[in-house]
């Protein structure tokens, strides 16, 4: 298994070859050649997985809180992530007064924050009432617990079907769930020059990991630095303990599951500013959610990081650095290396990289 | 056994089990309705051996498992793959490599089961949410995999596929009756099979490591291989049901397997019951009849368009499922035992009718 690892990294770095102009190549054939030919594109694939990663931080840093807290694994996660995605995407298009896709020179940083201040807490707000509805009193089965928010999901993404994106519906028939752009504030619609082997790179993807970044810092703090956090971490150890020595345990699993939920719709405008929000994305972002988890450990936001940007990396680099020959060209291997990442991982650590027994 | 000393609830059972297995038998025989034997009960058959799987390993594993609807796929799309041809007349995706259909049937047996051990050697260390959680992204990725893999599926799949059944089977359009009787049996024989399997040696192990796996490991038994075992004999199981559903659908794609899809499976079983092996063909029997009745279903004042909410099909399937793991975690047979055990207890002193009824009722 080193084996394999260490293959794929000297792959990468000096293995691989930029196809010819003409012919097929093969099986050292990737787009970019490798890194020692090209770093300029290595870099910029390196950045592309840091900044992914923190958007993934930002929407499985929430899905982790939950569990690693309640136990309880939230399938709605996926669609209070399309949810707060699709309300972001309404408050801008009324904003801007624009129709299907919005020239980002149209767009200032409030046309940007404004959607965000409501679609984060919308979708707390929808958590809370999911935890207090339906989550409150059967705590401890966890079982159930899945597959209730399995059809909380189910009732969800059907709905945001039925009613979302509006402000693209004509009259009765509605687009039902179509692919939508939130945009990004202009100012950062921009090359930055990073003066490392001649390379540009978006200012918009440096602002989403500031944004990863700065809600990890913020997290670490309020987990580590504050009396909320020290009753969430000593819950995340022992409920029962915890609520036996006077703490309101309900009241914090309250708080986690709030911020829990608004950190899927922060995560959700971030990224459906930089990519799209589509209908069937809840899936997508489940999938990464649980694989982040998986694979960085439950109950601590350094495995949330950890597995964010493992997951990324594997990501970004298959879907680069595979063999790009012949008739095979437009094939994506990347989810079996995802598959790979999860058994490489859980054959060591059964309990993910920062998971603890219990 | 003899049938005088089985408790009334077996007897009922058994009688409710033994009149519905016969009354589908005879029921193309006799010419009733074509649409319910060939949508509605074929359905139930093939689905149901799926959701069987999923029983299986959740009642007598411990472990939920979301993978069995990937699995069922996977089968799939590997008939697909071997068992049709190219060029004029023949599938457009694939590889199309045009074997002998029956080769194809146990080639897809033997390398979904291979696939299924593998999930389950990665899953095994983990158990109850985890493993949950494990096989949903198995679930997941199969899905992209299959979608964005363009040689084997591409994300449009696999069509035509009932052209190429073996010849003991026949075109499966020409003649559905074969394939519902095929259907039929495979669901009865998974059924004894998997009573069978519960009550050897292995089955009890177990069953063991279900409720206590560290004292069975502690007793010398190799806990992760009794997972690993268990989840290749699930998948081998799915994938009897995933051949069946190719030769009934002629189609197989990604979008058979993606997450709307595993949750379907999963409902079918919750309804059923996660507790017992008939819960399965139950389950899927009433998903199916919602399926096909109640796409239209207005509610008074809170419907619009035609359905709840202006939402589809899958806004009713939602809420039915949430009453189901709200009212009765156990689904419809947890019920059905938790009634019959309230009823024996108004009317005098408990007989014990622990031993479930035989016969995939549907």
């Amino acid at each position: 298994m080193a084996a394999a690892v260490i293959f794929a990294v000297l792959y990468v770095a000096v293995i691989a070859e930029q196809s010819p102009a003409t012919g097929g190549g093969g099986w050292r054939t990737t787009t970019f050649g490798s890194a020692i030919n090209d770093p300029g594109s290595f870099l910029r694939v390196l950045l592309d997985s840091i900044t992914f990663a923190g958007a993934l931080f930002i929407v499985a840093s929430g899905f982790a809180l939950i569990f690693g807290l309640m136990r309880v694994v939230n399938m709605a996660h996926g669609a209070f992530y399309l949810l707060g995605g699709y309300i972001a995407y309404e408050i801008q298009q009324t904003m801007t007064g624009q129709g299907f896709s919005i020239p980002s020179a149209e767009v200032n940083t409030w046309d940007w924050l404004v959607p965000l201040f409501v679609a984060v807490p919308s979708i707390a707000v929808v958590g809370f009432v999911t935890q207090q509805a339906f989550l409150r009193w059967n705590q401890g089965q966890e079982l159930r617990q899945a597959l209730i928010t399995i059809a909380i999901s189910v009732i969800i993404a059907d709905q945001i079907i039925a009613h979302f994106p509006r402000s693209v519906s004509t009259g009765a028939q509605r687009l039902g769930g179509n692919a939508v752009d939130l945009t990004w504030p202009g100012w950062t619609d921009r090359l930055v020059d990073l003066h490392v082997w001649g390379v540009y790179y978006s200012l918009a993807r440096l602002v989403m990991l500031a944004i990863g970044a700065a809600v990890g810092v913020g997290l670490w703090l309020w987990l580590y630095r504050t009396k909320t956090g020290m009753v969430i971490r000593a819950g995340v150890d022992d409920q029962k303990m915890t609520s036996a020595l006077g703490i309101n345990i309900q009241r914090t699993f309250a708080i986690a599951f709030v911020v829990g939920s608004a950190l899927a719709a922060l995560g959700s405008v971030v990224w459906a500013s930089q990519g799209n929000i589509a209908s069937g994305q809840d899936a997508q972002w489940l999938l990464n959610s649980l694989v982040v988890v998986i694979v960085g450990g439950m109950g601590s936001i350094f495995g949330a990081a950890a597995g964010a940007i493992l997951y990324a990396f594997v990501l970004d680099f298959s879907g680069s650095y595979l063999p790009t020959a012949g008739a095979d060209c437009c094939t994506q291997y990347s989810p079996i290396f995802t598959f790979i990442l999860i058994a490489l991982v859980l054959a060591f650590r059964p309990r993910g990289l920062f998971g603890r027994d219990g | 056994m003899n049938p005088l000393r089985w408790a009334p609830k077996q007897r009922l059972e058994r009688c409710i089990a033994l009149g519905a297995l016969v009354l589908v038998a005879v029921w193309p025989a006799l010419g009733l309705n074509a649409y319910w034997s060939h949508q509605i009960f074929l359905q139930t058959f093939l689905f149901g051996i799926a959701a069987a799987s999923l029983i299986f390993l959740s009642a007598y594993g411990g472990m939920v498992s979301l993978a069995q609807t990937a699995l069922f796929g996977i089968a799939g799309v590997i008939i697909g793959n071997l068992a049709t041809k190219g060029g004029a007349g023949g599938t457009s995706k694939g590889l199309h490599l045009g074997w002998d259909p029956t080769v194809a049937v146990l080639v897809a047996v033997v390398m979904t089961t291979a696939i299924g051990l593998i999930f389950g050697l990665v899953a095994a260390r983990s158990a109850g949410i985890y493993f949950l959680m494990i096989t949903l992204t198995f679930s997941v990725i199969a899905t992209y995999t299959l979608g964005q893999v363009t040689k084997i599926s591409g994300f449009s799949g696999i069509g035509g596929i009932s052209s190429y059944t073996p010849g003991w089977l026949g075109d499966v359009l020409a003649h559905p009756d074969r394939l519902y009787y095929l259907a039929l049996g495979v669901a009865v024989a998974v059924y004894v099979l998997i009573r069978y399997i519960v009550r050897t040696p292995f089955g009890l192990s177990l069953q063991g490591v279900r409720d206590e796996p560290v004292r069975m490991s502690s007793l010398g038994y190799n806990v992760a291989l009794h997972r690993t075992l268990a989840f290749g004999f699930a998948a081998f199981v799915a994938s009897l049901g995933g051949i069946l559903y190719v030769w009934w659908s002629g189609q197989i794609a990604p979008g058979n397997v993606d997450l709307p899809g595993t949750i379907n499976l999963l409902v079918m079983a919750v309804i059923g019951g996660l507790v017992r092996i008939e819960g399965a063909w139950l389950g899927a029997f009433v998903f199916i009849v919602i399926q096909n009745y109640v796409r239209d279903f207005a509610v008074p004042g809170l419907s619009f368009g035609g359905t709840l909410f202006g939402g589809s099909f899958n806004t009713i399937v939602g809420i039915i499922f949430l009453v189901i793991v709200l009212a009765s975690p156990a689904g419809l047979m947890g019920a059905w035992d938790r009634a019959v055990a309230e009823l024996s207890r108004r009317r005098g002193p408990p007989r014990t009718a622990d031993e479930p009824a035989p016969g995939p009722g549907s």
